[in-house]
């Protein structure tokens, strides 16, 4: 029997500025995990990869990290994903900096 | 220092303007990111967990009031206000946009630096003793060295793909301050039976995920030969790594299969041709660097001033005992700046510290600077009587930590904090590590002990060769931290040893404790320090500290 399949999200780093993004269901690049589309299907999120890998000129390094559904939306399941969504943590700099804003 | 002729400005230049428009084109769309990494590879940007990380080299770790002030003023304009010195003497900015590197490079050439050949398969930065030319224990200063290594690597045809990345260090003291056996190749300043000058070849060492030492080559190479024999090396290494396993691929690892004398035999052939084809040309030019490289003009002054302030400051004193090495000069001293308050992020200093450290060494330290492989900044030459006006400014600027050598002043790599490859953080770790020990009051005690911190199996925090070392991993989604004991960076070059299983992010300062309140009980006296006890009684002590109940509840 095949394992159960862990839900996704599409994330990636922006061009510009390399800040962590993810993919939204209407087909956004949003700074924040919760807007992402959470994906519950294998197939639907191969699909949602490549469709990210393609956005060449606007993300780098398109790829499917594991999450779970939150009470805001999809939350990070491994902790290289938690630090993803708010920055280092010696300095509160990066989205943990806009968010304090 | 070194100043750029025509060519190295010429080349520096071409290349930013080569750079710019490569970020332009990948900006608009007409380059892929397959295509573009390897270029901005080249060019020392990297993109990291949060942002891109321009790496910045320092050639031998050596700066000036000029290139520090322009690294303050990068951190100010395009950063956030700081840099972070890394174990091979760079710096490192976490937070560039893209579209402003090239301003970034720019700024860089306008004081002779780069982000050249900070990453990818080529010759790296060669790094070198940071008391190079200041050292009461150095046989000449290994800098001119260095930098004929600098331009013969900078660029070589022959040497950009590489099997694998290759790192040199070179030290002109017997006393290893550069890691010399944990290099690629390592060059050791040593004297023959006659009293000449040359150097001990080691080859093959390594960290990451085989740590390796370095084999002995050569034990006396001429000066003179030092350039073609360094070239038959890579050209040997460049025919025989493996390029088709990436963590087979470093010269370590063909040392290994090849065999040392095999591989040595190989080598010393190469060299015959080599050395033929230099024809001596590298000896000129050498000439010329060495010129540059002239110690400064030092003074003769009397140090009454700072004797007096050693006996009646007790924080002077303190900062002094710890923070100051012999210089060549008996009215010198050299100046480690700590880079490691307690609590801080070991390496990191702001653009208003780096400006306090460049005008220092511009007033009181015959404008020179260095920076450390345990990321620390270094004033070499610094008469003894200037030290209390030095020591002054930098308590002021927060920089007087006294702590060099001792339990907080931890190489610690950026981890996951910044680093994509990261398997675990390593930044907290040390800050908490210091701040619980600061605590304790403890450190002065404890003595030499030096704690190196790695967030990957790739080892930039020199895990191995910490007295205890601590890599962090990713077991089953949870941070994990493994304990290594008897590491050693030095002449006396050792891999330190697992303990036993590893402890989890919670667990890791304590455990810590537990390993160093058991030195405390076990030390034949104050004088033994830590490595001599590990030495001397092995892992017993240290394992029942950390593993057993008793030795876990003694500590809690």
């Amino acid at each position: 029997m095949s394992r159960p399949f862990i839900p996704k999200v599409v994330t990636a780093n922006a061009l510009l500025e390399g800040d962590v993004v993810y993919l939204t269901a209407d087909d956004r690049w949003t700074r924040h995990h919760h807007e992402a589309e959470l994906i519950e299907d294998e197939a639907h999120g191969q699909l949602r990869l490549l469709h990210a890998a393609a956005r060449k000129s606007e993300v780098v390094g398109a790829y499917l990290a594991d999450a779970r559904s939150g009470a805001m939306g999809p939350e990070p399941v491994h902790f290289r994903e938690v630090f993803r969504t708010r920055g280092p943590s010696n300095y509160r700099h990066g989205k943990q900096e806009l968010a304090a804003r | 220092m070194y100043s750029y002729n025509d060519f190295d400005e010429a080349f520096v230049r071409t290349r930013v303007a080569q750079f710019s428009e490569q970020v332009r084109r990948r900006i608009d769309g007409s380059l892929t990111e397959d295509e573009f990494k390897p270029l901005r590879l080249m060019n020392g940007l990297y993109l990291q967990l949060h942002a891109y990380m321009l790496r910045v080299a320092i050639p031998y770790g050596t700066l000036d009031s000029r290139k520090m002030r322009q690294l303050a003023m990068i951190a100010e304009r395009w950063d956030k206000g700081y840099g972070h010195f890394t174990t091979r003497q760079n710096i490192q900015f976490n937070w560039p946009k893209l579209s402003d590197v090239p301003e970034i490079l720019s700024a860089l050439a306008d004081v002779e630096m780069h982000a050249i050949q900070t990453s990818g398969n080529c010759v790296r930065n060669v790094t070198a003793d940071h008391f190079a030319g200041a050292a009461a224990d150095e046989i000449e200063d290994p800098r001119p060295v260095a930098e004929l290594l600098r331009q013969w690597s900078t660029d070589h045809p022959e040497f950009q793909f590489l099997p694998r990345k290759f790192k040199i260090a070179i030290t002109g003291s017997p006393n290893d301050r550069a890691v010399t056996r944990a290099h690629d190749i390592g060059l050791r300043m040593v004297r023959n039976a006659a009293g000449e000058p040359g150097f001990e070849v080691i080859v093959g060492g390594g960290l990451g995920r085989t740590p390796m030492i370095g084999h002995t080559v050569r034990e006396f190479l001429p000066k003179a030969d030092l350039l073609p024999y360094v070239e038959a090396i890579l050209s040997v290494y460049n025919e025989l790594g493996r390029r088709d396993n990436k963590f087979k691929a470093r010269i370590k690892i063909t040392v290994f299969e090849t065999g040392v004398e095999t591989i040595t035999q190989m080598i010393e052939e190469r060299f015959v041709e080599t050395r033929a084809e230099f024809g001596g040309n590298d000896q000129a030019l050498l000439a010329e660097i060495e010129k540059a490289f002239a110690p400064p003009a030092f003074r003769n002054a009397p140090t009454d001033a700072y004797d007096d302030f050693y006996e009646a400051d007790p924080v002077f004193r303190s900062w002094a005992d710890t923070n100051l090495t012999a210089h060549r000069q008996a009215d010198y001293a050299i100046v480690t700046i700590s880079l490691k308050a307690h609590g801080a992020t070991p390496g990191d200093a702001t653009a208003v510290q780096m400006r306090v450290m460049a005008d220092l060494a511009e007033r009181y330290g015959h404008d020179e600077l260095r920076i450390s492989h345990e990321q620390n900044v270094i004033l070499p030459h610094v008469h003894k009587s200037d030290l209390p006006a030095v020591h002054a400014a930098l308590a002021q600027a927060g920089l007087a930590t006294a702590n060099v050598g001792l339990i907080s002043d931890m190489i610690a790599c950026p981890g996951m904090d910044y680093c994509a490859l990261a398997t675990a953080r390593s930044i907290p770790v040390a800050q908490q590590i210091a701040t619980r020990f600061d605590e304790l009051k403890l450190e002065h005690e404890i003595g030499p002990l030096k704690i190196k911190i790695s967030g990957c199996i790739n080892a930039c925090g020199h895990h191995h060769v910490g007295h205890i070392g601590i890599l962090g991993l990713d077991r089953a989604g949870v941070e994990n931290y493994q304990i290594t004991l008897g590491g050693d960076g030095t002449e006396t070059a050792a891999i330190g040893e697992k303990t036993g299983p590893g402890f989890a992010y919670d667990e890791i300062v304590p455990a810590i404790e537990r390993i160093v309140r058991a030195y405390l009980r076990v030390r034949s006296g104050p004088s033994e320090t830590f490595l001599e006890t590990v030495r001397r009684l092995g892992h017993a002590p240290f394992k029942a500290a950390l593993y057993d109940a008793e030795g876990a509840k003694d500590a809690a």
